[in-house]
C-alpha cells in the first residue's frame, strides 16, 4: 500500500472556538443481558492548549467515554447518539475514512498498558515512523529522522540505536515514552490518555505525567486524562470531570472542585485518599457498596444508594446538572455539600440510624 | 555461542519471525555509563536473554523434527520422481515375463523386486511407490483448498463478526455434526470417486475446524491492544488484517493445517478401503493396496503364498508418514506458539 496523503484539514480558523465540543454523548452496548449504558449524556468543552481530567472507579464509563468521543468502538452492537465536535468537524456522523484521517493525525490515544499497545513482533521504529508515512506522506529517511527526534523528545537515550529493538527489550516506562511518541508522531491537536501511568511504579508515572503536560505545553495541544487517581489530575489537569455509573456528576475547574466540593461522590472519593499527614495505621475510609448495574441503573440519583446523605427525593428523582455560582462548577445533587440541606439530610439519617441501633 | 557482533550499527539480517535478538544490547549499556535510569538494564539479565534468543532455531526443533522432515521430504521426491525411477509398470503383471524382470504372483521379496510381488504378479514396490502419488496429491491439496477456504472465511468472521460470523459458524458446526468419515463416504458416494473429487470432499470436511482455528485465532489477536492502537492511529482495516492479524494467524493454520495433512491421508486411506477413492484398477493407492491386501492375510497358513509386504509395506509407508507429519507439527507448534514459545 502505497502512503496517501489524506489530512482533513479540521483545524478551526477561529482559535477562540474550543477545539472539542460534546453534547450530550450516550454509548450503550447491546448485550445478552440488556443494554449496558456505559456512557449516558456526557457533555463538555475543552478549550485549546487546555486539560481535562476524567475520573471515575472502575466501571463508571470514563475509558468508553474516551474511546466514543474520538469515535474508536467496536463494528458491532454499540448505540450511540448525541455530538461530538472537534474543531468544527462533527466525528458523530463522520465516515469511517474522514474518522481514520483524524485518528493518528488530529487526535492521538495513549494506552493504559504500554506493553500490550505495542505490537511485540515489531522494531519500535517501525511502529513509529507507519503513520508519519501513512499519514504525512513522509519519504522513509525523513520519516525516520522524525521518529529519532521524537523519541528524543520523549527523554529515550541514544534513540538511534534504540531504533531498532523490539518492545520486549524496553522497560514499562521506556515502552509508554514510545508509545507517546507513537501518539504524538503526527503532531495530533487533542491527545486522549487512558490511565497512561496505571502500569507504571509511582516514581516513572510522576515522570511520564510531568512528560505530557511539557509535551502538551510545547505543542499547544489540548488533552483528555482519563484516569482513577485524584492525585494524577490534581495539579495538572485545568478541568475536572468527576464520572460515576455513565454520567458526570461534578465538573469543576481542578482547584474549585477540590476545595469547594459538592457532590457527595466526589466527597467520598477525596475522602477516600490516602494522606501524608494522617496518623499512622489510621483506617482508610472506604465507600461502602459497589456502583449500580449499567443494565439496571436506578431511577433517582445512581449514587444514592451509597452516599450517606441520601433521602427519600434521591432515590425517586434524578438530580440535573446544575451551576453554582462560579459558572464553570456544575454537580448533580439534592442536597450538596456544604449547604444547610446537607448538613440537614446528614443529622436526619443519622438520627434514623442511633434510633434504629437503640 | 558466537561473540554478537560489535558494530550496533550493523543491519540485523537474521531476525526470522522476531526470534532473533538484536545485537548485543549489553555492549552499549557498557559503553555509555551516563545513560538515564529508564535505560539502565542489568547486563547480566540482558546476557541471559540473548543466549536463550540465539539458540538455533535448527537446535529447538530437535532431532525429532529433522529426522520426520528427511523422511517426508524422501517420501515426496520418491513419489514425484516414480515415473524416471526404473521401475515396472505398477498396474501391468509381470507373472508371463520371463528372467530378472518378470515376477510370480505372490512372490516374495528378492534382489530384481525387493517388495515382492503381489497375488495379481505386479511389483508391490512400484504400486508403493506410484500409490504415495494419489495419498499425498489427495493429503496436501484438499488441506490447502481447505485453508484457503476455511482460513479466508476465519479471518473475515473473526474480524468483522456481525452476519458472516453467524451464517458461517452454523455452516461449520453443520459439517463438525458429522464424523468426518460417514460425511466424506455420504458426499463421495453420489458424487464420483476420481482423485479430484476426493480432494475436495476431504476439503469440505477439514474446512470446519480449520475455520474455526483461523476464527478463534483472529479474535483472540484483534482484541490485542496494539490493535486498538493501530486503529486510533488511522489503520485502515485491511491494513490490520494485512500487518497485525494475519501474520500472527498463519502459524497456528499452518501448524494445525499439517496435522490436517495426516488426517486427510488417513481419510483418504479408509476411503480407499472402504473401495469410495480412486478405483484400485486405475491407480494404486496406500488405502486400496491395503484394502487388497487385507483379504490375504485371512490365508496365511492356508498353504496358498501369500506375500505379506503386499499389505505390510503401504500401512508402514502411511504410518510413518503421517507419524512424520504429526510430529513435525507438534514440534512447529511448541515453538509458533506465542503463549508457550520463547516470546
Amino acid at each position: 500500500m502505497s502512503p496517501k496523503q489524506h489530512i482533513l484539514d479540521v483545524a478551526p480558523t477561529d482559535d477562540d472556538e474550543p477545539l472539542l465540543v460534546v453534547e450530550d454523548l450516550t454509548t450503550y452496548f447491546r448485550t445478552g443481558r440488556g443494554l449496558v449504558k456505559s456512557v449516558d449524556g456526557v457533555s463538555f468543552t475543552l478549550e485549546r492548549g487546555k486539560s481535562l481530567g476524567v475520573v471515575g472507579e472502575s466501571g463508571s464509563g470514563k475509558t468508553v467515554l474516551s474511546r466514543s468521543v474520538m469515535g474508536l468502538l467496536p463494528h458491532t452492537n454499540v448505540v450511540r447518539s448525541g455530538r461530538v465536535t472537534f474543531g468544527g468537524f462533527e466525528i458523530t456522523s463522520a465516515s469511517p475514512e474522514q474518522l481514520r484521517s483524524l485518528w493518528g493525525a488530529q487526535i492521538g490515544m495513549i494506552f493504559q498498558d504500554p506493553m500490550a499497545a505495542l505490537n511485540p513482533v515489531v522494531r519500535i521504529g517501525r511502529q513509529i515512523t507507519e503513520s508519519l508515512r501513512y499519514h504525512l506522506a513522509m519519504p522513509k529517511k525523513d520519516a525516520k529522522e522524525t521518529a529519532v527526534a521524537l523519541l528524543r523528545s520523549v527523554g529515550l537515550a541514544e534513540p538511534e540505536l534504540r531504533f531498532g529493538w523490539y518492545p520486549h527489550q524496553f522497560s514499562g516506562g521506556m515502552c509508554q515514552r514510545i508509545v507517546i511518541a507513537i501518539a504524538l508522531a503526527c503532531g495530533p491537536k487533542l491527545v486522549l490518555a487512558d490511565e497512561p501511568t496505571t502500569g507504571l511504579d509511582v516514581t516513572v508515572s510522576a515522570q511520564i505525567l510531568d512528560l505530557l503536560d511539557r509535551l502538551r505545553e510545547e505543542r499547544f495541544m489540548s488533552m483528555i486524562m482519563v484516569t482513577h487517581d485524584l492525585g494524577v489530575v490534581s495539579g495538572r489537569c485545568d478541568d475536572t470531570a468527576v464520572m460515576y455509573a455513565g454520567q458526570v456528576v461534578e465538573k469543576a475547574p481542578t482547584s474549585v472542585l477540590f476545595k469547594d466540593t459538592k457532590m457527595p461522590y466526589t466527597e467520598a472519593l477525596l475522602r477516600s485518599t490516602p494522606r501524608l499527614s494522617n496518623a499512622s495505621h489510621t483506617r482508610l475510609p472506604t465507600i461502602p457498596g459497589n456502583p449500580p448495574d449499567p443494565v439496571n441503573l436506578p431511577a433517582g440519583c445512581r449514587f444514592a444508594a451509597r452516599c450517606q446523605y441520601a433521602q427519600p427525593k434521591c432515590v425517586e428523582d434524578q438530580p440535573p446538572l446544575v451551576q453554582t455560582a462560579n459558572p464553570d462548577h456544575w454537580y448533580r445533587c439534592w442536597f450538596p455539600v456544604g449547604t444547610p440541606e446537607n448538613a440537614e439530610a446528614l443529622a436526619r439519617n443519622q438520627a434514623l440510624t442511633a434510633g434504629a441501633a437503640v | 555461542m558466537p561473540e554478537p557482533p560489535a558494530d550496533p550499527g550493523a543491519p540485523p539480517g537474521g531476525a526470522q519471525l522476531g526470534f532473533e535478538m538484536e545485537s548485543a544490547p549489553h555492549l552499549i549499556t557498557a559503553a555509555n555509563p551516563e545513560m538515564n535510569v529508564f535505560a539502565a538494564v542489568l547486563p547480566g539479565q540482558q546476557a541471559t536473554a540473548a543466549q536463550k534468543g540465539r539458540t538455533s532455531i535448527s537446535k529447538r526443533l530437535g532431532p525429532a523434527f529433522w529426522i520426520s522432515a528427511g523422511w517426508m521430504l524422501f517420501v515426496i521426491v520418491l513419489a514425484i520422481l516414480a515415473g524416471v525411477l526404473p521401475l515396472p509398470d505398477p498396474n501391468n503383471s509381470l507373472a508371463g515375463i520371463s528372467g530378472s524382470s518378470g515376477c510370480l504372483p505372490s512372490a516374495s521379496p528378492s534382489l530384481s523386486h525387493l517388495l515382492g510381488c503381489d497375488e495379481n504378479g505386479r511389483d508391490v514396490l512400484s504400486r508403493l511407490i506410484f500409490g504415495s502419488r494419489v495419498s499425498l496429491v489427495v493429503g496436501f491439496a484438499s488441506i490447502a483448498l481447505a485453508l484457503a477456504v476455511g482460513g479466508a472465511a476465519g479471518v473475515v468472521a473473526g474480524y468483522i463478526r456481525g452476519a458472516f460470523d453467524s451464517v458461517s459458524g452454523i455452516v461449520a458446526n453443520v459439517i463438525l455434526a458429522y464424523p468426518y468419515l460417514v460425511l466424506g463416504l455420504a458426499i463421495v458416494t453420489f458424487w464420483g470417486h476420481s482423485e479430484f473429487d476426493v480432494t475436495v470432499v476431504i476439503a469440505i470436511v477439514a474446512v470446519a475446524p480449520l475455520f474455526r482455528i483461523v476464527r478463534a485465532n483472529t479474535i483472540a489477536f484483534s482484541e490485542r491492544d496494539y490493535v486498538l492502537a493501530t486503529r486510533a492511529l488511522g489503520s485502515t482495516r485491511k491494513r490490520v488484517l494485512q500487518t497485525l492479524i494475519i501474520p500472527d494467524v498463519i502459524p497456528a493454520a499452518i501448524t494445525y493445517g499439517l496435522v490436517g495433512v495426516a488426517l486427510a491421508i488417513t481419510g483418504e486411506g479408509a476411503l480407499s478401503f472402504l473401495g469410495q477413492s480412486v478405483p484400485p484398477t486405475t491407480t494404486p493407492t496406500w488405502g486400496n493396496m491395503i484394502a487388497e491386501g487385507s483379504t490375504l492375510i485371512s490365508s496365511i497358513g492356508s498353504g496358498a503364498p501369500v506375500n505379506i509386504w503386499e499389505v505390510l509395506g503401504p500401512a508402514v509407508a502411511m504410518f510413518s508418514f503421517i507419524l512424520a507429519i504429526n510430529i513435525m507439527g507438534d514440534r512447529l507448534r511448541a515453538i509458533l506458539d506465542v503463549r508457550t514459545g520463547a516470546l
